[in-house]
């Protein structure tokens, strides 16, 4: 993988951020410019007059960011938004507006499942049962499916990829960049202190991750198929336990055998979703 | 040449006369039909621009902040609560120094549900960074608008086109609507102290150094100040071209009134007649009408402060006095009248009332007009 270094060294992400991996894949995009609202990557992007990220980047409030995105497209290919879960939870209407008026952009959401920046808050996309700091004795409602989501909006590309998988993220950016209109890519990303596992971890959790189960990769490019390693997970007797994934993350701590049970359900149930999908929206 | 055009449509023409190329909006009664009119004229093929459709005016401010960061010419439209949702863009905008023109169709803030005219909602912006103007009727809403482009662009700072609701946004009027040789000879191409380039590696608002975020501030200051010169001479400039001259403000009759009426916006036509009334009767009074909230034409009610002033304001600071009669107050000692909230009708009559008790001194520092 040819993949130049778009964040430079010195940069103030924490030791094993997810994203200081994910933002590597913007490299292989022609002249990119990159739209980063509030997040951890507003931080990471570090401080005028410098900045980390080799690219030029427009930093926006939370909610505007594929709207802000949209502006810009008027004028130039390869505008990119790059935010997290918090961002997408805040501005869904801004996400989901843009996604149906096919804007040509690509949005990413790198996806820590809480809102890390302003320290650990539960999300939209925060697991089941998670501890984070507002929901201490674990989160209590579902996460959402986004990628799912937004694939209800009919966009001409959707996909999920992980940090754990950069090959596999890359092919899927590279290959959105191709495409003309909105494109949307879900990254699975891992966070040692707001998951509390180990900084030299990420890249091992976001593959038990994937490995598990529990995140699964695919995309839809008209046609839609499980992607990458996720291919051999499909026979579930290939793939860890999941206790391993839960286990050796500290959010997850005090989780009954019940709840394991309770999640390993609506992971399978989520396989079968994606296995109809596969089946029917096939154009091959 | 000259047609009928309701306020509304007298910016859409000018929006097309000043070669906008993004217009974004969501819509909102009473603006709507100014972004209607765009999109038409874009779908015919008489306006060379694209219109961006979108799900808020949170994201219609955000749409045309890519737009013109890129370098395109951008416009949008709001009123009320659409301003309020959009009021985070609105401060983002600004405070990037970024060019871009807003039409804002004045309208009561709820609850209760209103869609009338009051001017609480424009004045949210006073403090923001966005030069404010108010136009009293069709023609100098298009004419506005039209210089609102040159001034904005002069200063990298955005500007607010305030309208009266249905007073002045569905009120049809004869304008005279110039050809666009005359509009390309007053408007040149857009440009702007800096934009977005994808071969230029740049952050544009990262985080910076507390000091320097406060030189910024103090430099958009001095630009709003330097903004009052450059409003004049844009004025006169359009004067010169187009025959009817702008600024600050309008003086109407001030200048050997013992009294003076301070207002802004479509009432000021009707105010304009009670004073001819009063005049009449012998009574020295005169009207001057604020063109502009922001930059605060502050020496220019500075030369008036051996007068006799009364505020007439159509918005209400809660807690303190009507919003221009604490702007105006500032600067001269001044009676308040607060009237015409809530889109309540104030006509002629009211206002020579008004004003025959101000010049009898019945007047309180702040009376409600109800």
């Amino acid at each position: 993988m040819d993949l130049r270094c778009v964040l430079l060294p010195g940069n103030p992400s924490c030791q094993g951020c997810p994203h200081a991996i994910g933002l590597k894949a913007l490299s292989v995009l022609e002249n990119p410019i990159v739209v980063v609202p509030a997040g951890c990557t507003t931080i990471i992007a570090g401080f005028n007059p410098k900045q980390s990220i080799d690219l030029p980047v427009v930093h926006v409030p939370f909610a505007s960011a594929p709207a802000v995105a949209c502006g810009l497209s008027k004028a130039y290919d390869n505008v990119v938004v790059w935010m997290g879960d918090g961002a997408t939870d805040i501005g869904f209407s801004t996400l989901s507006g843009s996604a149906i008026r096919n804007d040509n952009i690509l949005v990413v959401v790198s996806d820590n499942e809480a809102y890390m920046n302003t320290g650990i808050q539960m999300s939209g996309t925060t697991f089941w049962k998670a501890k984070t700091t507002t929901t201490p004795a674990g989160k209590r409602e579902e996460k959402k499916d986004l990628a799912l989501i937004m694939l209800m909006h009919r966009i001409p590309y959707v996909a999920t990829a992980s940090v754990g998988y950069m090959r596999d993220f890359v092919r899927k950016v590279k290959k959105a960049s191709k495409i003309k209109g909105f494109k949307f890519i879900h990254l699975h990303s891992p966070c040692p202190p707001g998951w509390r596992f180990d900084s030299s971890k990420t890249v091992e959790v976001a593959r038990m991750a994937v490995k598990s189960g529990a995140w699964i990769l695919w995309e839809y490019d008209g046609s839609f198929r499980i992607t990458g390693m996720s291919r051999m997970f499909r026979d579930k007797s290939k793939r860890i336990p999941l206790t391993e994934y839960l286990r050796v993350q500290g959010r997850f701590k005090g989780l009954t055998e019940e709840d394991v049970r309770t999640i390993e359900e609506r992971i399978d149930e989520v396989w079968k979703l994606l296995d109809v999908l596969e089946n029917t929206i096939n154009k091959a | 040449m000259k047609t009928i055009l309701t306020g509304n449509h007298a910016v859409a023409y000018a929006v097309k006369l000043s070669r906008v190329k993004v217009v974004s909006a969501y819509p909102i009664t009473p603006q709507t039909t100014i972004v209607e009119k765009i999109a038409e004229m874009i779908a015919k093929g008489e306006m060379d621009a694209e219109f961006v459709n979108v799900e808020s005016e949170h994201s219609a401010l955000s749409v045309v902040y890519g737009s013109a960061l890129a370098g395109l010419r951008s416009f949008t439209a709001t009123s009320s609560h659409g301003l309020l949702y959009m009021y985070e863009m609105c401060w983002w905008v600004s405070n990037s120094r970024l060019p871009l023109v807003m039409a804002v169709v004045t309208r009561t803030i709820g609850p209760p549900w209103n869609i009338h005219t009051d001017h609480t909602d424009l004045m949210t912006l006073r403090d923001s960074g966005w030069i404010i103007a108010m136009a009293e009727n069709a023609q100098e809403a298009l004419d506005l608008t039209i210089q609102s482009f040159k001034i904005s662009e002069s200063l990298n700072l955005p500007f607010a086109v305030g309208l009266d609701a249905f007073v002045v946004s569905h009120t049809a009027e004869v304008v005279d609507v110039p050809d666009q040789e005359t509009v390309d000879e007053f408007l040149p191409e857009r440009k702007q102290a800096y934009r977005v380039d994808p071969n230029d590696v740049f952050a544009v608002g990262n985080i910076a150094d507390n000091l320097e975020t406060m030189r910024m501030r103090r430099e958009m200051a001095l630009d709003m100040e330097k903004a009052k010169g450059v409003i004049d001479e844009v004025g006169r400039e359009f004067g010169e071209i187009f025959g009817r001259r702008y600024g600050l403000v309008e003086e109407y009759m001030v200048d050997d009134a013992e009294y003076i009426v301070v207002m802004t916006g479509a009432w000021s036509g009707d105010a304009k007649e009670a004073v001819d009334i009063l005049r009449k009767r012998g009574i020295q009074i005169g009207l001057l009408k604020l063109r502009y909230i922001r930059p605060f034409p502050r020496e220019v009610i500075e030369r008036f402060d051996d007068r006799k002033i009364l505020v007439v304001d159509r918005s209400f600071s809660m807690g303190h006095r009507g919003t221009l009669g604490i702007e105006v107050g500032n600067v001269v000692d001044c009676k308040n009248v607060v009237a015409g909230l809530c889109g309540v009708d104030v006509g002629f009559e009211d206002f020579k009332e008004m004003f025959e008790r101000f010049v009898r001194g019945e007047l309180g520092e702040v009376e409600w007009w109800i």
